[in-house]
């Protein structure tokens, strides 16, 4: 819809790496026990398959993360979102589960460059130098929520809730100003 | 006097001269240097005064452990007081100057404090408060304030930026010490993930100044070999100037590193704070030498023997031309010998040991220098700095035997090996009475979780402190003079009598004497714990490092007792004190707390609205027009609201989905009345509670479909309610099937509020919008202007109004929209003061007004909202109790003010007579007060004793001072109590 906007207008700052905001990006929360087979089905007919704990799976231009033992992300252009939320909601119909857009909900964040992980180190407490490609880390940055994970090579997609993208890209800026280098 | 010497000096670099100045005169040092080194090097021993008596000062010591060579740094707002010299690295156009001192470091009044020892003695603090009372406030207080201390307080704000960041490895090596770099290399082979992180600037620690053999390399080469085989590690993290400050559970530790201290005003982090989640921690920290104590042991120019040969060695500083050595161990004859080599004179070794046949003690008196065996040092002759030493028998009084002639005396007591780090989380430490030092028990380590040791100390720090012994548990071969044992000395001579005590200082930087610790003793002090904080022994900014183990030997005596009897103060972290810029890091200006922003956030702050801090949201409280004061802007977006139509971004309200089966039966559950009969298509307002009965929350409950309902909840109470209700359905009803999700920030939401509302609407147009089909307290959804409206017919204001749901990025386009096809029906956005006001002039309650944790729904007249059908709801037993039946519970009123003032907020009214506590009764409390345009007068809601009974009936409330405000009890609801105009 062309009144929408992301929360930053996909603001970007360079320093030792870049870091950017994505612009509009779909998500969709899949709450649902992830055995289910109409799950399961109508994650394959997108061509997905369920990650494993922590996991991502990937296929045409959609992400799938592991939440939690309950919960699934299905990352997806903004304007499919709805689509995507219809079908799985009709899919699960007959089960327990709940599928909601939450896509306005978030913003998304790139980290590009080959330092990218040493901005990582200011602002989560994970261990991001062992972090593997394939993984969602829910964590936080500074003071608030965060989850990311490699989402290609020499970048890092970090998911934030969309009223405090101002203050993680004030974060993300600030961590990657050139002279902060870390090794 | 000190100086530079023409040659030498490992660590300098005499092709880069630096400039700097003390006190504002010129000096020049070298890269390389410290502060202290090249505070030396240019002649200048006397650095400060001291804290309590403005005795002069200088450098004892050169390295963390200096307690008085501390000065103020730069200027404006890069001023810094209490630098320590010795680890702040020199360079150019640093400004340095002394502290604790007026009018000049050389002339100072308050040396007088120095001829006044007598009274001021241990607790003199503690027995100035005692009497006369007022005397500490108006008489001491200020005194002191003026005269202890020691550098100035910066003005301004630090203009420097500071960093956070996370490690993660398997052995956390802490000291880049020959034992530290050993260990580094063990488990850097084993393939571990390893850090090694040396404080200073240089590898080697003190073996390169002291020499040796390993691995059958010099010390200084084994040393190079070492770290060219780490860095080829790609396992293994190599840092300098990082500072483990402390050790924490689970295997955390807190490292300070220093970036930017030498280069003010660079694009750079100036400090970064490590965090790093250790699988282990080594402690490869060291040693620290102790001083001896005799009288005048603080002289400038009287410094720690292993300092001394630093400054020789390092930097190429000679401390003074004449060195008396002064020790009862054969380490500090090293200094003698190389003092020796610098082409220094060294008049006598004074050796409080009956004899010294040891390894280097023979060297030394090979070389010509008379040792002085069984003798001590009576005093120390010289003010501003040292002019010679009294010689006496060590077992003696303090008789002189003869005057030494010489402008520095390097003194050791012996070592103490630094166990912060292994002592921080827990680690015991043993006695070892052969080296006179407590060091880490290896059988009694800190645990981690598993309960496995957490922490290995190794070399110097694990009590080991000679090369050959430190390499050989390294498993690696070396070579080093054998000692021979020292002789524990606590006081020299031993039996000094008390004008020499009343000299011999324990901790230089808070001016603590033997006799300070001996009088503590005497007045009953017995717990070292005590002593310590009576006399302020160990307290000043090095913590004790010097002191610590000379004063509670000290005590020790004092009281009788072997020393392990009396045992260590708490070793608590930092290790050396670390910035607060470190600490608070990124957060500070913008980013010191996250600040929400909804979707129309920029409309708000580009009109200029005043905020209103709402959880971490910024929320408009009145969008104030040019020349409009707050109140006015208020009044007049209530007044636009009830005769036109306002706008106001609810977006922060709590939007939480529920669905499943069990969703009706859990809501039921969660809010006061029935939410499981509720239709779809239909709201119903509702109350939450918490197991104790009290009301937390409320909000609109609308149901969406057969098994999902979106619950509003208030702004503050979102993330709240969100985790209170997966509490319950994870931990107690974890076989109900609900799932929720948290919407709030998915939709921005506009409330379109006032009689032109549904005028508004319709210009929008693509929903019909009237009484019939979407009647008051239902919802519709479509497509509204060309947007993906929910539209919720709710009201919080009592007119015609429509909460709009749109997603959160349409939200803008929305509201720009409604503004610009509002402006002939006069549409003015509100904020949350008006937004206030027309709910009080309503008589809706507001979470956190008239609810404050001890007000439950019925307080509030809210029984309508109770569901009596309902077997059970979160609180529903607590509101059984007597308690919360008792009749003369508080209840709420309205009040209208007879003058028309408003009421203070909080205002209370008073009643007959005086509780126990001679506090006067009172009979109500004042929960909101506005001032009401629409009434045109103070309205406010109260809960009074008995107050539904007491209508009409006036009653006095507190106002500012003594004045009482008369205020008449009536019905909450002032506007439209029928509910005629909301329901249009």
């Amino acid at each position: 819809m062309s009144n929408a906007v992301s929360a930053l207008n996909s603001e970007r700052h360079e320093g030792f790496v870049t870091v950017s905001e994505a612009g509009l990006v779909g998500m969709i929360t899949i709450r649902s026990d992830q055995a289910s087979k109409p799950l399961v089905k109508a994650l394959k007919d997108l061509g997905l398959s369920l990650p494993p704990k922590r996991g991502i799976t990937e296929a045409g231009g959609l992400v799938l993360a592991w939440m939690s033992p309950d919960e699934l992300l299905l990352i997806c252009p903004h304007d499919q979102a709805p689509a995507h939320t219809g079908a799985l909601e009709a899919a699960l119909a007959k089960t327990h589960a709940l599928v909601v857009n939450v896509s306005d909900a978030r913003a998304l964040m790139h980290v590009r460059g080959a330092r990218a992980d040493e901005v990582m180190m200011k602002l989560s407490p994970a261990d991001i130098q062992q972090l593997p490609a394939g993984e969602m880390r829910r964590t936080r940055f500074a003071q608030v929520p965060a989850a990311f994970w490699r989402s290609g090579r020499e970048e890092i997609s970090v998911i934030c809730f969309r009223s405090v993208a101002a203050y993680v890209m004030g974060l993300l800026e600030v961590s990657a100003r050139p002279g902060s280098e870390l090794f | 006097m000190s100086t530079r010497l023409s040659k030498g000096g490992r660590l300098i670099d005499r092709a880069t001269p630096l400039n700097f100045t003390f006190n504002g005169k010129p000096m020049r040092g070298y890269a390389g240097d410290t502060l202290a080194s090249a505070l030396l090097g240019a002649g200048q021993v006397m650095l400060g005064r001291s804290f309590k008596y403005h005795r002069p000062r200088g450098l004892v010591a050169s390295g963390v452990e200096e307690p008085n060579a501390l000065v103020e740094l730069g200027r404006n707002a890069r001023f810094e007081p209490d630098q320590r010299t010795t680890t702040t690295e020199l360079f150019e156009g640093a400004e340095t100057r002394s502290q604790n001192h007026w009018p000049s470091l050389e002339f100072d009044v308050g040396e007088i404090n120095d001829k006044l020892y007598k009274f001021l003695p241990a607790g003199f603090y503690y027995k100035t408060f005692m009497a006369p009372r007022a005397a500490w406030k108006h008489l001491f207080e200020p005194v002191i304030r003026k005269s202890a201390g020691l550098g100035g307080a910066p003005k301004e704000a630090d203009p420097d930026r500071y960093e956070q960041v996370y490690a993660h490895c398997d052995v956390l090596v802490v000291g880049g010490g020959v034992a530290g770099l050993a260990a580094a290399l063990r488990e850097g082979r084993k393939g571990q993930r390893v850090w090694l992180v040396e404080q200073t600037a240089h590898w080697g620690g003190r073996t390169p100044v002291d020499g040796g053999q390993i691995d059958g390399e010099e010390a200084a080469d084994w040393i190079k070999i070492a770290l060219q085989e780490l860095e080829s590690l790609p396992n293994v993290t190599l840092r300098t100037r990082l500072m483990a400050a402390g050790q924490y559970d689970h295997g955390y530790v807190i490292g300070l590193e220093n970036l930017g201290d030498t280069r003010p005003g660079a694009d750079v982090p100036r400090h970064r704070l490590w965090r790093i989640r250790a699988g282990r921690t080594i402690t490869a920290t060291g040693a620290l030498e102790r001083p001896l104590s005799f009288a005048g042991n603080d002289v400038p120019g009287v410094m720690l023997a292993s300092a001394v040969r630093d400054y020789v060695v390092n930097w190429a500083v000679s401390p003074g031309d004449r060195v008396v050595v002064v020790t009862n161990n054969d380490d500090a004859y090293r200094t003698a010998l190389a003092l020796l080599d610098a082409g220094l004179s060294v008049p006598a070794i004074v050796d409080a040991r009956e004899e010294s046949h040891g390894a280097l003690p023979q060297v030394a008196k090979a070389r010509g220098i008379t040792v002085l065996e069984g003798r001590g040092i009576a005093r120390v002759l010289g003010r501003t700095h040292v002019t010679g030493v009294e010689i006496c028998m060590q077992a003696g009084e303090g008789g002189a035997t003869q005057v030494l002639d010489c402008d520095c005396v390097a003194m050791s007591g012996g070592w103490s090996p630094v166990v912060h780090l292994w002592s921080h989380c827990g680690g015991k430490l043993s006695w070892d009475a052969e080296h006179a030092m407590f060091r880490p028990d290896p059988e009694r380590p800190p645990l981690g979780a598993q309960g496995q040791p957490m922490v290995q100390a190794v070399g110097a720090a694990n009590g080991d402190l000679q090369l050959a012994a430190i390499m050989a548990a390294a498993g690696l071969g070396a070579v080093s003079s054998d000692e021979a044992p020292m002789m524990p000395v606590w006081q020299m001579p031993a039996g000094a009598p008390d004008a020499l005590r009343y000299k011999s200082f324990l901790d230089f930087q808070n001016d603590v004497k033997v006799s300070d610790v001996q009088l503590a003793a005497r007045e009953g002090y017995e717990s070292v714990e005590h002593t310590k904080r009576y006399t302020t022994l160990g307290m000043a900014t090095d913590q004790g490092k010097l002191s610590n183990i000379n004063g509670l030997a000290v005590l020790s005596d004092a009281l009788g007792q072997p020393i392990p009897a009396t045992g260590t103060t708490t070793f608590r972290p930092p290790y050396t004190p670390i910035s607060l810029g470190a600490i608070a890091a990124e957060a500070k200006g913008p980013l010191f707390q996250p600040l929400r922003r909804t979707p129309i956030h920029d409309w708000h702050a580009a009109r200029l609205a005043h905020w209103e801090p709402v959880g971490h949201w910024r929320r408009p409280y009145c969008y104030p027009r040019s020349g409009e004061s707050h109140r006015d802007a208020v009044n007049r977006e209530i007044t636009n609201t009830r005769q036109n139509v306002g706008l106001l971004d609810a977006s922060t309200l709590g939007k939480i989905v529920v669905k499943g089966p069990d969703a009706g039966r859990f809501l039921d559950m969660l809010y006061t009345n029935m939410m499981s009969t509720l239709k779809v298509g239909k709201c119903r307002y509702g109350l939450m509670c918490d197991e104790n009965g009290f009301l937390m929350d409320d909000g609109v409950v609308a149901r969406l479909s057969e098994d999902t309902f979106l619950c509003h909840t208030t702004t503050g109470g979102a993330d709240r309610i969100h985790g209170w209700m997966e509490d319950w359905l994870q931990c107690e009803w974890w076989d109900w099937k609900v799932y929720t999700a948290n919407l709030t920030e998915q939709f921005a939401q506009i409330a379109v509020v006032g009689p032109k509302a549904r005028t508004l609407l319709e210009r929008l147009g693509g929903m019909d919008v009237s009484r019939e089909p979407l009647p008051f307290m239902q919802w519709a959804e479509g497509t509204l202007g060309g947007f993906d409206a929910r539209i919720f017919r709710i009201s919080f204001s009592g007119e015609l109004s429509y909460e709009i749901a749109v997603p959160a990025s349409q939200g803008r386009a929305l509201w720009d929209k409604l503004i610009t096809e509002g402006e002939s029906l006069g549409v003015m956005p509100y904020g949350t003061e008006a937004l206030h006001v027309l709910r009080a002039e309503k008589g809706f309650i507001m979470i956190g007004d008239e609810t404050d944790g001890t007000v439950i729904p019925q307080d509030l007249g809210l029984g309508w909202a109770i569901s009596k059908k309902k077997d059970d709801y979160l609180g529903k037993r607590a509101q059984q109790r007597s308690h919360m039946t008792d009749p003369s519970r508080w209840k709420l009123v309205g009040l209208e003010t007879l003058d028309g003032r408003v009421l203070p907020d909080g205002a209370l009214a008073p009643a007959e007579g005086f509780n126990a506590n001679g506090q006067r009764h009172t009979q109500g409390r004042v929960t909101s007060t506005y001032y009401s345009p629409t009434i045109g007068k103070g309205i406010a809601m109260a809960l009074v004793l008995n107050g539904p009974d007491r209508m009409g009936e006036v009653l006095e409330f507190t106002g500012t001072g003594d004045t009482r405000i008369s205020a008449r009890i009536v019905d909450p609801v002032f506007y439209d109590k029928d509910g005629e105009k909301q329901n249009v």
